[in-house]
């Protein structure tokens, strides 16, 4: 044991078993190895959110003010909020939904192991497929001169666009969001569904049980905690999703990350200011269904027990 | 009865598979055969040729890869110290590690971008007005892949013996580290770096707001004036996530920790 002691900071020798036993004067030094990181995230990442906050209440010329924030109220900002919150939970909803449903057929039904396979490594890249790419693989597909559009036009007769269809409407960001919320939902609640026990639902099935029944009584009971924590993911990345939503509509559509993309950005429009006070709200949208998610999952793995 | 129903329940699934396999693969097909529609001359592989000799480009594909290179130095060289230390000297504040290295999951780049141009807007040029301000953004941004993977890669292993091993051998802490640790983290080092790369290659929104010529800006620009360009350049950047969730399936075969973590992206 006697090695090159000397070379070390007083206290970071380790001696064997013990794990944190670090002498009194040896316990300031071991702080010192997570300094640079403590340093590099409170420059990066909490002074930036401090920024924000401050930025959102002055004006330009450094002055407090509560104008901008209050400004939030005004009925542009507020109409992007709720088309934001509503986009969100839609596609965590619905991309909760289908990505449960195509798991859980993957994965608990009685497939090929490839299957499984095959569906988590191409969520893995769909799920990391998104942003602009994203938006003009389907302007390619179901776009004014689609492929599909014109397939279906040519082919069977049907003109999309005829029944008041368009790619770059709330509904039409919906369908190409769930393009990376589905993938997410199947990577995050996959190792939830391997903990379902095949005897469960064999058990139940045995006693006669319905497969809503099953998934009413058992399934979803057991799965709870982790379907919140699937949804608060998945709200939050369509919430803060900003490339899909610019390529797709060019800031046709009223949504916090395009607006706060148009004042941010050095054009006619350009307020900064008004860019925080934005972000600030969003962190607060953020902060909010956090806090809710922390007392939902309390409530849901207490009823687990 | 009960064979019955479950026949019905297997039926179900792979209903539901083959709904979902045509949602995610015929825009792909679709966007290949978009690609290849004749422009206004000729046939097949106009808007390849074009985007290949748009010097644009190669100008763009270069220095976002030049991006994700320095975010992957930053993000190792500043988290794997950390995680090997938190692993063997401060297990107690893992749960504040844990936090901080997720945050950036709560907080979308669209803040983060917001909060740097308003935070450093006093700093001198070759810093606020560079592209390092950028990598610095997203090294933050890669975080929560980075230490996941890095932080199941050193569960896997057993830290303390072999640290112990290695001083009791004469080693230094640095050498403990370099030889002896980070061989044993190949696996987690490489799955890491492919998910950043694929992080930083599509990474729109914060090179869009600072205004910088990232692939993904590019992309959005070719897309404004050439709608076959863009098709295909979307398939090109569809490839290179694949490549890179190939690299990290290959990284986890050769170790611990390496799907540890690829959940995500920035949309």
């Amino acid at each position: 044991m006697k090695t090159s002691e000397e070379d070390l900071p007083p206290g970071v020798v380790s001696t064997p078993p013990p794990r944190s036993s670090t002498s009194g004067r040896g316990r300031r030094w071991v702080w010192l190895g997570v300094a640079p990181f403590f340093l590099y995230t409170f420059l990066f990442l909490l002074y930036p959110a401090i920024s924000i906050l401050l930025g959102a209440f002055q004006d330009e010329n450094g002055n407090i003010t509560l104008k901008l924030v209050r400004s939030l109220s005004e009925q542009g900002s507020l109409d992007a909020y709720w088309t934001s919150i509503k986009l969100s939970v839609i596609t965590a909803v619905l991309g909760g939904l289908f990505g449960l449903l195509i798991a859980h057929a993957a994965i608990a039904g009685r497939l090929p192991r490839w299957v499984r396979t095959t569906l988590t490594t191409f969520s893995g890249v769909a799920a990391n497929f998104a942003g602009v790419p994203l938006a003009f693989a389907f302007i390619s597909t179901i776009g004014f001169t689609g492929v599909i559009t014109k397939f279906l036009n040519d082919s069977l007769g049907f003109d999309l666009y005829g029944t008041g269809f368009k790619l770059y409407s709330f509904w039409g960001l919906v369908i190409v969001y769930l393009y990376f919320q589905i993938p997410l939902m199947v990577l995050v609640i996959a190792p939830a569904i391997d903990g379902l026990r095949r005897e469960w639902r064999e058990a139940a099935e045995n006693l006669g049980a319905t497969a809503t029944q099953y998934w009413r009584h058992v399934a979803l009971p057991v799965l709870m905690p982790s379907l919140l924590g699937a949804g608060i993911l998945l709200f939050g990345s369509a919430f803060g999703a900003y490339a899909t939503a610019y390529a797709l509509t060019s800031g046709r559509l009223p949504l916090v990350p395009l607006l706060i993309g148009q004042v941010t950005t050095g054009n006619v429009l350009s307020d900064p200011h008004y860019g925080n006070a934005l972000a600030l709200g969003m962190v607060l949208v953020l902060g909010v269904t956090m806090t809710l998610y922390a007392i939902l999952q309390r409530k849901a793995s207490r009823w687990q027990r | 009865m009960a064979a019955l129903r479950r026949r019905r329940w297997l039926t179900l699934g792979v209903l539901w598979l083959a709904l979902a396999t045509a949602y995610f693969v015929v825009p792909l097909l679709a966007t290949l055969q978009f690609s290849l529609q004749p422009s206004r001359t000729g046939y097949g592989l106009d808007a390849y040729r074009t985007i290949l000799q748009d010097p644009g480009f190669r100008e763009s594909l270069y220095f976002s890869f030049k991006l994700a290179v320095f975010t992957v130095i930053i993000s190792l060289v500043l988290l794997v110290p950390t995680a090997y230390w938190v692993h063997l000297k401060l297990p107690r504040i893992r749960p504040v590690i844990e936090f901080l290295t997720i945050l950036p999951f709560v907080i979308p780049p669209i803040v983060l971008v917001v909060g740097l141009l308003q935070g450093f807007r006093w700093t001198p040029t070759w810093f606020y007005g560079g592209y390092l301000i950028l990598v610095v953004g997203y090294a933050v941004l890669a975080f929560p892949y980075v230490y996941r993977s890095l932080d199941a890669g050193l569960r896997a292993i057993d830290i303390h013996t072999l640290s112990e091993a290695a001083q009791s051998l004469g080693a230094r802490q640095s050498t403990v580290l370099f030889r002896v640790i980070l061989p044993n983290l190949r696996a987690a080092l490489l799955s890491a770096a492919f998910l950043t790369l694929a992080l930083v290659m599509g990474e729109f929104t914060m090179g869009q707001l600072m205004q910088f010529p990232t692939f993904a800006v590019y992309i959005g620009y070719v897309g404004q004036t050439q709608a076959t360009g863009a098709a295909a350049l979307s398939l090109l950047s569809f490839a290179i996530t694949w490549v890179a969730m190939l690299g990290i399936l290959f990284a986890a075969g050769r170790g611990a920790g390496g799907r540890a973590a690829q959940v995500g992206g920035t949309h």
